[in-house]
C-alpha cells in the first residue's frame, strides 16, 4: 500500500514518495520519510517489506559514503544503480533476501545529466525518464505518458508530478501524504508538493544564497592530504 | 601443531622481546615525521612531506587521510601498511554508523586501530604494521579537541602534543619545552610548524598542515600560508639570535670594563688597601646592567 514517483527533466530529477507506514490495512504513521539521500547528488525512494526497507536503505547509504571517503569522489548515479541492482540480485539468491523496491534518482555532475532508475527486489534495473512503484503505478503511468515530454523545465516537471498525485488521490481509496525532493546541480532540495507553488521556496532560496542543501545530504568528505 | 608453530612470525625471544614489533618501531623511526598539537578549540596535524619527483603527481602521495567527517589520521612508517590500516578504519567508521546510527568517537576508532595493530602481533603468518598513527578529531556533540597516538605493538594513548616518525624524540622534547595549555589556533599552528622545522631542513615546501576546528570542520593550509609562518618563525629566530649576540657582546664589554675598572681601582687604591674599597671595585654594576639589556 505505497506509492512512489520519479520524473526526470532537463537538468533535474524529481523524486516523490508517500509517507505511510503500517501493516496491511492499518496505518501506523503518515509522516515516515521513505526517501534517503545517498550522496550530494543521489537519493532513493524505497518501499517493500517494512524493516527490510530501512535495513537495506541504511546499508546502501553507508556503502555509498564509504566509497566517497575512500575515493574522494561519490559514486555516480549509473555506477550506484549497478551496485544496488547487483546487491539486490545477490540478495534474492541468498537464504534471506531483501524485499525492497526502489527508485534511484541522481544528477551526474560530470555530464550535467539527470538519471532515474527503476529497480525492484528481483534485481531488475531499468533506466527510465519517469517511473512509479507501488499502487501509484496503476493510475499514474498513463498520466505521465500523456504529459511528460523531453527537457521539461522545473515548473513543468512539478506540474506533471502534481497531476500524478491528483490522480492517485482521486482514484485510489487510500489517502496518502507525499514527500518530495528535487535533485539538480546544487544538490538535493526538499519540495513541499502540497503548496500552491512548490518551487517558490526553492527559487527564492537559490536567489538568496546559492541554495543551501535542504535535505540532510551527507556532506562530501573533506579532501585532506592534497596541497598542490 | 608444528604447522601453526612454523607460521608464527612474532615469537618471544628468550629475554622477552618481540623482535618483529621492535623492527616495526624501527620502520616507524625511519618514516617521515608527523606532529599533532591540541589547542584550546582546535587540533593541528603537521606532517613532513617527502619532495615528490619531478615527473610524479604530488596528489597521489598522501600522509594525512580522513576516516570520517570528524576524524583525521596521519601516520609515520610504511606507506603501504598505512593505506591498509586506514581503509580498515574507514570501514569501521561506516560500520559503526550503520549499527548504532552514531559517528565514532575518536577514542573508539583509535582503540579499533590499535586493536588491529595488536592482532597483527599475535596472529600466524602475518607481520606487524610498520606504522604509528596520530588520530585527531572531535567527538560528536563535543567541543574538546582530541589527539591520540597508536603504535605497531597496539599501544594507544592520548596526548596534548605528540610527534611520531623520524627524529620524533627531538621534536617531542621540543614540544615538551614549548607547549602551553589552551593555545589559540594561530599559536597551535605556529608551534606545529616550529616543531616540524626541528627536523625539516628544507622549510615550508616539505611541510603540510591540516587544522580541525570543530566537528567536521577541517582545512588544509595553503603553501603560501605555511611559507608565511615559516618566514615569521625564522625572523623571530633571527631576532632572538641578534639579541643573544648583543647580550654576549655587552657582557664581554662589561667584563672588559670591569677588568679595566678593577685594574684602575687596584692601581690607585691598592696602596690604601681598604677592604670596603675593594668591595666597591667589584661592583661594576653599570657593566652588568648593559649586559642584561
Amino acid at each position: 500500500m505505497e506509492c512512489a514517483f520519479g520524473i526526470t527533466g532537463k537538468d533535474y530529477v524529481l523524486l516523490c514518495s508517500d509517507m505511510a507506514a503500517g501493516r496491511s490495512i492499518i496505518r501506523m504513521k503518515s509522516d515516515e520519510n521513505k526517501i534517503k539521500a545517498l550522496g550530494p547528488h543521489l537519493a532513493m525512494a524505497y518501499g517493500g517489506e517494512p524493516g527490510d526497507t530501512n535495513n537495506f536503505a541504511e546499508y546502501v547509504e553507508r556503502n555509498m559514503r564509504l566509497y566517497h571517503i575512500r575515493n574522494h569522489y561519490p559514486l555516480l548515479p549509473a555506477s550506484a544503480s549497478a551496485w544496488i541492482r547487483r546487491t539486490l540480485a545477490e540478495s534474492i539468491r541468498s537464504r534471506n533476501p531483501y524485499a525492497v523496491n526502489l527508485l534511484l534518482a541522481g544528477y551526474d555532475t560530470t555530464t550535467s545529466k539527470p538519471h532515474l532508475y527503476w529497480i525492484d527486489y528481483l534485481g531488475t534495473k531499468a533506466v527510465v525518464p519517469y517511473a512509479a512503484h507501488g499502487m501509484g503505478v496503476y493510475v499514474s503511468l498513463s498520466t505521465m505518458d500523456k504529459w511528460w515530454f523531453n527537457d521539461m523545465n522545473k515548473r513543468e516537471g512539478v506540474e506533471v508530478l502534481k497531476k500524478c498525485i491528483d490522480e492517485v488521490q482521486k482514484r485510489i481509496t487510500v489517502h496518502f501524504n507525499f514527500n518530495c525532493i528535487l535533485i539538480d546541480k546544487d544538490g538535493i532540495h526538499n519540495i513541499n508538493i502540497d503548496s500552491q507553488d512548490p518551487l517558490a521556496e526553492l527559487e527564492s532560496e537559490s536567489k538568496a544564497a546559492s541554495g543551501d542543501i535542504v535535505v540532510d545530504a551527507p556532506n562530501s568528505p573533506l579532501d585532506v592530504g592534497v596541497t598542490a | 601443531m608444528s604447522r601453526s608453530y612454523d607460521r608464527a612470525l612474532t615469537v618471544f625471544s628468550p629475554d622477552g622481546h618481540l623482535f618483529q614489533v621492535e623492527y616495526a618501531l624501527e620502520a616507524v623511526r625511519r618514516g617521515t615525521c608527523a606532529v599533532g598539537v591540541r589547542g584550546k578549540s582546535c587540533v593541528v596535524l603537521g606532517v613532513e612531506k617527502k619532495s615528490t619527483l619531478q615527473l610524479q603527481d604530488p596528489r597521489t602521495v598522501r600522509k594525512v587521510a580522513m576516516l570520517d567527517d570528524h576524524v583525521c589520521v596521519a601516520f609515520a612508517g610504511l606507506t603501504a601498511d598505512g593505506r591498509i590500516l586506514i581503509d580498515k578504519a574507514r570501514v569501521e567508521c561506516q560500520s559503526h554508523r550503520l549499527t548504532v546510527e552514531d559517528p565514532v568517537s575518536i577514542e573508539y576508532i583509535t582503540k579499533h586501530i590499535a586493536g588491529i595493530q595488536q592482532k597483527y602481533t599475535q596472529s600466524g603468518g602475518v607481520r606487524p604494521f610498520g606504522i604509528s598513527t596520530l588520530v585527531v578529531g572531535f567527538d560528536p556533540n563535543d567541543k574538546i579537541p582530541r589527539l591520540y597516538q597508536t603504535e605497531p605493538s597496539g599501544i594507544y594513548s592520548a596526548w596534548k602534543a605528540c610527534a611520531i616518525g623520524r627524529a620524533s624524540k627531538t621534536v617531542r622534547e621540543f614540544l615538551e619545552k614549548n607547549y602551553t595549555e589552551d593555545l589559540p589556533r594561530d599559536e597551535a599552528i605556529k608551534l606545529t610548524v616550529k616543531s616540524l622545522l626541528e627536523v625539516v631542513q628544507t622549510g615550508a615546501k616539505n611541510i603540510e598542515i591540516s587544522v580541525m576546528e570543530s566537528y567536521g570542520v577541517i582545512s588544509n593550509l595553503e603553501q603560501s600560508e605555511i611559507e608565511k609562518i615559516v618566514s615569521q618563525i625564522e625572523s623571530e629566530k633571527e631576532a632572538e639570535a641578534e639579541r643573544k649576540r648583543q647580550r654576549i657582546a655587552a657582557t664581554q664589554a662589561g667584563q672588559a670594563s670591569m677588568a679595566m675598572g678593577s685594574a684602575a681601582v687596584s692601581g690607585t687604591q691598592t696602596p690604601a688597601g681598604g677592604a670596603g674599597d675593594s668591595g666597591e671595585g667589584h661592583a661594576t654594576v653599570p657593566g652588568e646592567e648593559t649586559g642584561v639589556q
